[in-house]
């Protein structure tokens, strides 16, 4: 039996999926948002290389790259918010978060 | 036969580990689990054929996104049993959200066909005497470079960003001041004072 492109695509649809759970269940830990949001954009890493494969196209593995370029600054800048956050609050709860509520 | 194991072994513990990334009462063991993740996400790139990708996936997110997470998760002193409260509460909500979600990812992942034209309308099709990593580098370097650089420049501001938003000047602190101690002369660095015998300071 072979793999095909249809096969990457649950995986990265299931990944998807566990990402958003990740952001919904998750409604207190900030540090398990921002691992879902990797989690998420891991699985469009794996529907755009599944489909460079497919179409014997680099182009889609070029922009994967970006997504990770993006993955990694959106992490670093994350987790420096998270760190001043916590330095002025001593809590990471999002439901504590509404400093600029208004 | 043996890409089809492969494949079925590394999707396997991709999802698993990414569902306990989720469901890990320790943020400790998320993100250890999100490594375990990411190489089996690399694993599957390889499957691919995206060697290059599979190794950046390595060195970037296990080397620095995920080593960075783990810093972050140790240094903060959080109660952790406070926050996993409330993770029932949200089953029905983010179950349903889930559930519809994956619904519509299946609808669309079957529903789709390949344009008859679609290998016409590659962009940048891959050469079979060149590996990945060298014709990724011709494309990146020549028809892509704007882009390259304008994920370069995403990174700068990232870094800059960062060290913007955790730098802090904490009063009270001593530290060196090399122009004040070369600026010192023997007039402003020593008093001599006049005792006279008998009487002490």
């Amino acid at each position: 039996m072979t793999i095909g492109l249809g096969h990457y695509l649950s995986v990265a649809a299931i990944l998807f999926t566990l990402g958003i759970l990740g952001i919904f269940l998750n409604r207190k830990n900030v540090i398990v948002i921002l691992m879902s949001i990797e989690l998420m954009l891991l699985a469009v890493n794996i529907n755009l290389v599944a489909f460079s494969a497919h179409h014997g196209d680099l182009v889609g593995q070029v922009f994967a790259l970006m997504v990770l370029t993006v993955a990694a600054a959106e992490a670093a800048i994350g987790l420096a918010i998270l760190v001043v956050y916590f330095r002025n609050r001593g809590t990471i709860e999002v439901e504590d978060i509404n400093l600029m509520k208004g | 036969m043996i890409q089809a194991l492969a494949f079925y072994l590394f999707s396997g513990v991709l999802v698993a580990s990414a569902a306990m990334v989720v469901a890990a009462r320790n943020p400790v063991h998320s993100v250890l689990f999100l490594i375990l993740a990411f190489f089996n996400a690399a694993a599957l790139f390889l499957l691919n054929g995206a060697e290059f990708l599979a190794m950046i996936l390595v060195v970037v997110y296990v080397g620095a996104v995920a080593v960075l997470f783990l810093f972050v998760v140790m240094m903060l002193d959080i109660n952790f049993a406070r926050l996993r409260e409330g993770f029932l509460r949200y089953l029905p909500v983010g179950g349903a959200v889930g559930l519809v979600l994956l619904a519509e990812l299946v609808l669309v992942g079957t529903a789709w066909v390949d344009a008859s034209s679609s290998a016409a309308l590659r962009a940048a099709p891959a050469a079979a005497d060149v590996h990945n990593t060298r014709a990724l580098g011709r494309l990146v370097y020549t028809h892509y470079a704007l882009v390259f650089q304008a994920s370069g420049l995403v990174l700068l501001v990232a870094m800059i960003g960062a060290i913007v938003l955790t730098l802090r000047a904490r009063p009270g602190v001593r530290r060196q001041d090399i122009p004040r101690q070369l600026a010192r002369t023997r007039e402003s660095g020593v008093e001599v004072v006049k005792i006279p015998p008998r009487t002490g300071v």
